[in-house]
C-alpha cells in the first residue's frame, strides 16, 4: 500500500507500525514516531495498523536552538 | 539580603551551576558545537526532532555526541505553527530524549519567529497537565505571563529580540517590568542576544539565566565566544547581586569639594 512516510508518498509492503520501521531500516536507532499527527509510542507501534493514505512521521533527535 | 538573592537557578526542583543555555544547532561541525559547550561550561543544551531516512542516522550520530558531552538536554517545538504540532512534538521528544524537559515554541510567523501567545498557552496547559516541565518562549508581556504560569509553567523564557537577529534586549521596559512582576519565577532570556553585553546587560537586569545559539555557532570561533558570554553572564549575574546605582539626569561630581583650593 502506499503510505505519506516523513512527506514523501511511498509504496509499501508492512502493515504496522513496528513493521514498517524495520522495512525502511530503522531498526536499531532511536526514533519517535507519530500516525496521522497523533503520537504512537515504540510500546504501542506493534498494535497500530496502518491504513493506505496514512501519514507517518519518523523523527530522530537533531540539532537545535 | 544578597546572600538569599545568590542562590544557585533551580527550575523544576533541579539546580544548575550554569547561567547559560547553550543551543546545538548551526555549528561548523560536531567537533566545533563539542567544544564550545564544552568552554561555556553549560549545562543544559537545547536539541530538537527532525525527520530522519533509515540509512543516514545523523540523528543517532548527533544524540550521542550529546550524551557523551554529559549535559542535560532540553528539547524544543521549534518550527511548530499550532498547538497540536506542538504537543505532538513534545511527546516525541519525551520519548526520544527522555525527559519531561521541553521548551515549548508556537510560533506566528516565519517572519518574526515570535511566539503565538494563545496556543503557546494553550499547548503548556496540555502539556503541563501530561507531566511535562514546560519552557515555554514568550513575549514580554504581563497577562501572557500570567496565563502561563497559571497552565502550570514555573519557568518563563521571553524573547530578547527575535531569534537569530543578535539585536540584544527590544524592550528593556517591558522586560524590566517582568522581572519586577514575578520576583519569585525563574526568568531566562530567550532568543535575540548577539553580544556577551547583551547578555551581561540582562542578568543586571536581574533576569536568571540566557538561552542562546547563533551567537556562538556563528561566531568566527564559537568556543571563544562561548567562554565570552559564560564570562558575561557570570559578571552581570554578580552586577545584580551588587545593587546597581541609579542612572540620573544630571552629573555628580564624585570627588569631594569641600576644601578645594581657589574658593573663597
Amino acid at each position: 500500500m502506499k503510505l505519506k512516510i516523513n512527506g514523501d508518498m511511498h509504496e509499501v509492503a508492512s502493515n504496522t507500525l513496528s513493521e514498517l520501521l524495520l522495512e525502511l531500516g530503522y531498526g536499531d536507532i532511536v526514533v519517535a514516531t507519530a500516525v496521522n499527527q497523533a503520537f504512537v509510542p515504540a510500546t504501542a507501534r506493534h498494535n497500530v495498523t496502518l491504513a493506505p493514505g496514512d501519514s507517518v512521521e519518523v523523527l530522530a533527535p537533531m540539532q537545535g536552538g | 539580603m544578597t546572600e538569599a538573592r545568590d542562590r544557585p537557578l533551580t527550575v523544576y526542583g533541579t539546580e544548575l551551576g550554569s547561567r547559560l543555555f547553550l543551543g546545538t544547532a548551526q555549528y561548523p561541525s560536531p567537533a566545533v558545537l563539542a567544544d564550545a559547550v564544552r568552554s561555556a561550561a553549560c549545562e543544559v543544551v537545547t536539541v530538537s526532532l527532525r525527520r530522519e531516512s533509515g540509512s543516514e542516522r545523523a540523528g543517532h550520530a548527533f544524540w550521542q555526541l550529546i550524551r557523551d558531552l554529559g549535559v542535560r538536554v532540553l528539547p524544543n517545538t521549534a518550527g511548530c505553527h499550532t498547538v497540536k504540532e506542538a504537543v505532538t512534538t513534545a511527546q516525541m521528544a519525551r520519548e526520544v530524549f527522555g525527559t519531561p524537559w521541553i521548551k515549548l515554541e508556537v510560533i506566528r510567523d516565519d517572519d518574526t519567529l515570535q511566539p503565538e501567545v494563545f496556543g503557546l498557552v494553550e499547548a503548556a496547559r496540555i502539556l503541563s497537565a501530561e507531566g511535562f516541565k514546560v519552557f515555554p518562549y514568550t513575549i514580554e508581556d504581563l497577562a501572557v505571563a500570567d496565563k502561563l504560569l497559571n497552565a502550570g509553567c514555573e519557568v518563563l523564557m521571553p524573547w530578547g529580540a527575535p531569534i537569530g537577529s543578535g539585536r540584544g534586549l527590544n524592550n528593556v521596559y517591558a522586560l524590566r517590568s517582568l522581572r519586577a512582576h514575578f520576583p519569585e519565577t525563574p526568568l531566562v532570556i530567550d532568543a535575540g542576544i548577539g553580544l556577551p553585553s547583551h547578555a551581561a546587560h540582562a542578568m543586571e537586569l536581574g533576569f536568571d539565566a540566557i538561552l542562546l545559539n547563533t551567537a556562538v555557532a556563528k561566531a568566527g570561533d564559537p568556543a571563544a565566544m562561548a567562554r565570552a558570554f559564560a564570562q558575561a553572564i557570570d559578571a552581570g549575574r554578580c552586577a545584580f547581586l551588587a545593587d546597581p546605582m541609579e542612572a540620573r539626569d544630571m552629573a555628580a561630581a564624585s570627588t569631594p569639594v569641600l576644601g578645594m583650593a581657589f574658593r573663597s
